[in-house]
């Protein structure tokens, strides 16, 4: 005879079982977290309208067109023009594809480079340890917006260098997260043993240590994925960031914001709109991650 | 204990003096310098003479080497040495953006500690209810919005409201006066700047109580409570509160070390006379003095408010001692 | 759209007529205080050395200068009075090689010392013959200048080495603080850097480093019942936003620089006639200047091509909407006797108005030298206005003859350095600006030896031409040498180009009154003829 025990089990076997459709499990994804979903749906928007920019778009966005200067939004002018004549939406829609390039780029390779520092410092331990430590500690110290207008200063505004100076301090950030949790991974007996079974130390790194902190590593990399982004438009907007007449919303701020909020709102707002709904999505997503990850937050 | 501490103070001190070399060299890697800018102007002949003159009065013609010794020197003898774009000693310079900076960050605080802490618990006792959306989604849209973006919409409300509530258009005070000078001149200013901020890092500390206020209520001894019968709201009160507050404490204290110096863009938009005002102006000055001062006094702080937190830490927390 | 443009007329109108009458205006008002912001910042007090309005328009006030521009009528390049002299200008005597000079005797300075005619000889000793290892930003204009004297305290005796028309115009230059003679031999010939003592209209109370500087009225000024203020205060602004949003939500009654047209449209708009607009041409040009050797610079085909691809007409008729540049012009300060009517320009590279011609002839030019798709880098100034407007103009223009140019933007000091001593650029804005027109020094930037002479190259010809130009006492034969002189600089050899120049704009509060435009923001900063109707 079945005990209630046994008839429990047998039912939760059948539910793990069970295949749920995809969509099934989309739409259950959404109701669990819906702030998540939200954030994911609005960075598949902002890549879709990155890559496809071209074919989203019929102005060219760099060409001037002053016959068109500050339009008011129309049939033609969607969000209307700026001060040299471009279509806003076009701008917009080529500014992704730079914020987006800026915010991967200085994310991956913040978050990878500090991964690796970080799990490197923890597993050898020692001077290397200490050493990297107080590097970590002198960067970090240094209020985000200086170091990097600092960087830029030093070499120059343009694209490449705004990635360099973003980058800089992600590094650190990531590395001291990501250690701590190595840490903890180091003390176990498997890695010990790995060692004794004569694994070289990369292999230790690479293989069993670094998949263990894919957790820390993934939100610290969506949460620089928003600030990249903001870092980007504030660097533009002091007039050290990307340069005219590349698309990129922080510098339509910049050139825009100000000097024609009254007579032409539309060249202030609707690039202000683009960064805040960029970075909230990133955010709202990167939420969402970590809740999923860390396993002391998913509710009961 | 006091092991602790003393271990924690040594540690300084490597910390600083490469803060000081990486500043020292970073600015130098700069191309210019000072009197370039200052004898060229807006385009009239600057005899090549004059610059090297101008090089020679200030030290830029010594050997880098040179420099850095005497630039930490100045520590050893309190002399921080002189602006060499104005000549004035960099100590009074700083002085009065010191103090304005000051007030900003300890309003903006205020702000951020006022919407977080109630915020946080909120969201986090009444946690994936759609009260616990709102708020994230409210404290989110603060980090995301460019601050420059939200002060600009904060003046030109100001101004235009103001011009259509009352005819005439109001504007901040564009000049910093002391609030123990005139009280009313001096929050009309800084009130803006200081709640265009405190929401933005109230969002990061909303997150920080709510996810500290969340650990906490999973613990066993919250459970004994509800176990016991007690009410929801004196467990929180009396029990969980206390135990999650000490990581959004922290939060704060590192975010009031980022105020100081940090606000570059915010007080470009509200015309503030602050420290990151002057870092931006000795930087665009190639001011090399007065920026390394300014940077080394910004480290100090962010490096001693993490003392203080840790030393914090570990004596509300003995496990941390003892590790 | 409308309403707008009958605002800005009247705005317009009441400021021209301000600027021409002077008949319009009431009995001044005496008491106030006179708040305007400052766009850059003040690197010493010392007129001597600095060269930026930052420090002008905060410092001016609290000295006086041996002559001054007539502030009734400061658009004109000629007409000079005396400030602390007696009577008119000295015209120069022996050939125009002396010029003596009658001191006033009622002249004193902020600390009670009177000022004499000793006080104005040290004063231009410092500026013209510094001593070793002091700095004055303006020695080279006064080359001529042979000896000062001054023989007893009311006489000040000029003597040149030969005779030149720079010379009055030099000496009026609004840098020329007159310095006590006591202070420099007793503090020696840096205080002024950071002390002010002057004769001027106002007295130096405080300067709260990096927001305002402050001054109260000058009792014992010379120029009596001036000045009408009880005091003035300098704010710093550093955003442009924020000065016009100052002056819009009156923390700030006026700015001394200039605002680009759109602001001052905004402030007509929301203030009507309580804003007053005065504008004037600009004695700034932006230019660019192709550096000569990096190839294929150094073919004068190339450097042609790209000042044909530009179309100055148009880009008059939509920059002047947004930036604050407007007039077509050559080398020389629009509406000068000296600078080229219309017939004469339309005859120069790039300044047809027929853009179709051009651009062909640049095709045309660029194919000839081998390089039909020339693609460079613009070395750029980072500051808004009007450097990167123009800068993403320009680029816009050459795009449509084939070119492929993108900008490379720097902060001051390293475009500085670019300029002066890398050298490392293809093509770079460059700018000339001057204070009080004098359009025989200010055309010196094309001489191959001259120090702002960026183009890494020059003309022989055109300095043959400059040389004998400079001797040349008859105005009628000058302007002719002009013509020529232009033609070879912006055109056949073309060393640099013209792309317009600046327009100042400046809307003001309808209750500052006194106060007349000049050509150059550094002129006519005195501030002792303002006064406030309220």
């Amino acid at each position: 005879m079945a005990t209630a025990s046994e008839i429990q089990v047998d039912d939760d076997f059948a539910e793990l079982a069970e295949k749920k459709a995809w969509h099934q499990v989309a739409i259950d994804l959404v109701r669990k977290q819906p702030l998540a979903a939200g954030g994911f749906a609005i960075v598949v928007m902002m890549v879709l309208m990155a890559i496809f920019a071209e074919f989203l778009t019929f102005f060219p966005p760099e060409d001037n067109d002053l016959e068109h200067m500050l339009e008011a939004p129309n049939d033609v002018y969607i969000l209307g023009a700026d001060q040299f004549g471009r279509d806003l939406l076009t701008r917009i829609v080529f500014g992704a594809r730079t914020a987006l390039f800026v915010g991967f780029t200085c994310a991956i390779v913040g978050a990878t480079c500090g991964m690796v520092l970080g799990v490197a410092s923890a597993y050898f331990g020692g001077t290397f340890d200490l050493i990297v430590q107080r590097l970590v500690d002198v960067i970090m110290a240094f209020p985000l917006i200086i170091l990097a207008l600092a960087v830029v200063a030093t070499l120059g505004p343009g694209t490449v260098n705004v990635i360099i100076a973003i980058t800089i301090p992600f590094i650190p950030q990531c590395a001291r997260v990501v250690r701590s949790n190595a840490l903890a991974i180091r003390e176990i007996p498997y890695v010990d043993a790995a060692r004794a079974l004569g694994f070289s130390d990369a292999r230790i790194i690479l293989r069993h240590m670094a998949p263990n902190v894919m957790a820390p590593f993934l939100i610290m990399l969506t949460s620089f994925l928003g600030q990249a982004i903001l870092l980007e438009a504030s660097l533009s907007y002091l007039g050290m960031g990307v340069q005219e007449p590349t698309p990129a919303w922080g510098l339509m701020l910049q050139g825009g914001a100000e000097e024609f909020a009254e007579s032409a709102p539309w060249v202030a707002i609707w690039p202000g709109v683009a960064i805040s709904l960029a970075v909230f999505g990133f955010n709202l997503f990167g939420d969402g991650v970590r809740d999923t990850l860390d396993p002391k937050l998913r509710s009961r | 204990m006091s092991k602790y501490i003393l271990k924690r103070i040594l540690m300084l001190i490597p910390t600083l003096i490469g803060a000081a070399i990486f500043v020292f060299f970073l600015l130098r890697l700069i191309p210019g310098d000072v009197c370039e800018l200052r004898l060229a102007g807006t385009g009239l002949y600057a005899d090549p003479a004059e610059i090297l003159l101008c090089q020679k009065n200030l030290g830029l013609d010594q050997p880098l080497f040179v420099q850095f010794l005497d630039f930490l020197w100045g520590y050893v003898i309190f002399d921080l040495g002189d602006s060499m774009w104005t000549g004035f000693p960099v100590v009074h310079e700083i002085a009065i953006r010191f103090e304005l900076s000051l007030q900003v960050a300890i309003m903006a605080t205020v702000v951020a500690v006022a919407i977080a802490i109630p915020l946080g618990i909120i969201s986090a006792v009444k946690q994936n209810t759609w009260i616990d959306y709102v708020v994230r989604t409210f404290s989110i849209a603060g980090i995301a919005m460019p601050s420059f973006w939200l002060g600009i919409l904060i003046i030109l409300g100001l101004l235009i409201g103001s011009q259509h509530f009352f005819g005439e258009p109001w504007m901040p005070p564009i000049t910093y006066v002391p609030i123990w000078i005139d009280p009313m001149e001096n929050l009309a200013q800084l009130i803006w700047p200081a709640v265009a901020t405190g929401y933005r890092y109230s969002a990061v500390a909303t997150r920080m109580t709510r996810s500290a206020l969340l650990e906490v209520l999973r613990e066993d001894y919250v459970r004994t409570a509800r176990a016991k019968g007690l009410i929801e709201k004196v467990i929180i009160n009396r029990h969980a509160l206390k135990n999650s507050l000490l990581p959004v404490v922290t939060i704060i204290a590192i975010e009031f070390a980022f105020l100081m110096g940090g606000l570059v863009v915010t007080e470009q938009v509200f015309n503030l006379n602050g420290l990151g005002k002057l870092f931006v102006e000795s930087v665009e000055n190639q001011d090399f003095n007065m920026t390394q001062q300014l940077v080394m006094l910004v480290v100090v702080i962010f490096v001693f408010t993490n003392l203080f937190v840790d030393i914090l830490y570990a004596w509300l927390d003995p496990r941390i001692r003892y590790s | 759209m409308t309403n707008l443009t009958t605002k800005l007329a009247l705005a317009t109108l009441i400021g021209a007529g301000l600027v021409v009458g002077g008949t319009v205006e009431a009995a001044p008002k005496k008491g106030g205080i006179l708040n305007y912001v400052v766009g850059s910042k003040i690197p010493s007090y010392d007129g001597h050395k600095e060269t930026t309005f930052g420090m002008s328009h905060p410092i001016r006030p609290y000295y006086s200068t041996l002559i001054r521009v007539n502030p009734d009528n400061p658009a004109s390049p000629t007409d000079f009075v005396c400030d602390v002299c007696v009577g008119d200008v000295p015209k120069g005597e022996e050939g125009g090689t002396k010029f003596t000079f009658k001191i006033r005797k009622d002249v004193e300075f902020h600390d009670g010392t009177p000022m004499t005619a000793q006080d104005v000889k040290a004063t231009m000793d410092k500026i013209i013959f510094p001593p070793k290892g002091i700095p004055s930003a303006r020695k080279a204009f006064f080359k001529a200048v042979a000896s000062i004297t001054a023989p007893d305290d009311e006489t000040v005796i000029f003597k040149l080495a030969f005779p030149t028309g720079t010379f009055i115009p030099a000496l009026a230059l609004p840098f020329n603080f007159i310095y006590s003679k006591k202070d420099l031999d007793t503090h020696g010939y840096t205080w002024h850097q950071k002390n002010v003592n002057g004769t001027g209209a106002f007295k130096f109370v405080q300067h709260q480093k990096g927001s305002f500087v402050e001054g109260v009225r000058n009792a014992s000024y010379h120029h009596k019942g001036k000045p009408y203020l009880d005091g003035i205060k300098a704010i710093s602004a550093p955003k442009l936003a924020v000065r016009v949003q100052a002056i819009r939500g009156d923390r700030a009654s006026i700015e001394f620089r200039g605002f680009p047209p759109k602001h001052r449209d905004d402030l007509v708009k929301a203030l009507g006639n309580k804003i007053t607009v005065q504008e004037s041409d600009w004695n700034c040009v932006l230019m660019f200047a192709p550096n000569h050797k990096v190839k294929p610079f150094d073919d004068p085909r190339v450097r042609r091509a790209l000042t044909y691809a530009v179309d100055r007409h148009g880009g008059s008729k939509y920059l002047s909407r947004i930036a604050i540049v407007k007039t077509v012009g050559g080398i020389v300060f629009p509406n000068h006797p000296f600078a080229a009517n219309e017939a004469e320009l339309s005859k120069l590279a790039g300044y047809s108005k027929d853009i179709g011609a051009s651009r062909a002839e640049a095709k045309k030019l660029l194919a000839a030298a081998g390089v039909p798709n020339l693609k460079f880098v613009l070395n750029n100034r980072g500051v808004d206005q009007p450097y990167k407007v123009v800068g993403t103009w320009l680029i816009d223009q050459w795009k449509k003859v084939g070119m492929k140019v993108t900008q490379r933007v720097q902060p001051s000091p390293p475009f500085y350095a670019t300029l002066r001593k890398k050298k490392d650029f293809d093509v770079s804005i460059d700018f000339n600006c001057q204070s009080v027109i004098n359009p025989i020094a200010d055309i010196t930037k094309f001489l191959t030896t001259a120090g702002n002479n960026y183009s890494a190259g020059g003309d022989a010809k055109a300095d043959a031409i400059y040389e004998k130009l400079l001797r040349s006492a008859d105005p009628k034969e000058q302007r002719a040498m002009i013509r020529q002189y232009e033609k070879r600089v912006i055109d056949d050899a073309m060393v640099a180009a013209i792309t317009l120049w600046w327009y100042k704009i400046n809307p003001h509060r309808s209750y500052v009154k006194g106060w007349k435009i000049a050509p150059s923001h550094y002129l006519n900063q005195h501030l002792d003829n303002i006064w406030l109707d309220k």
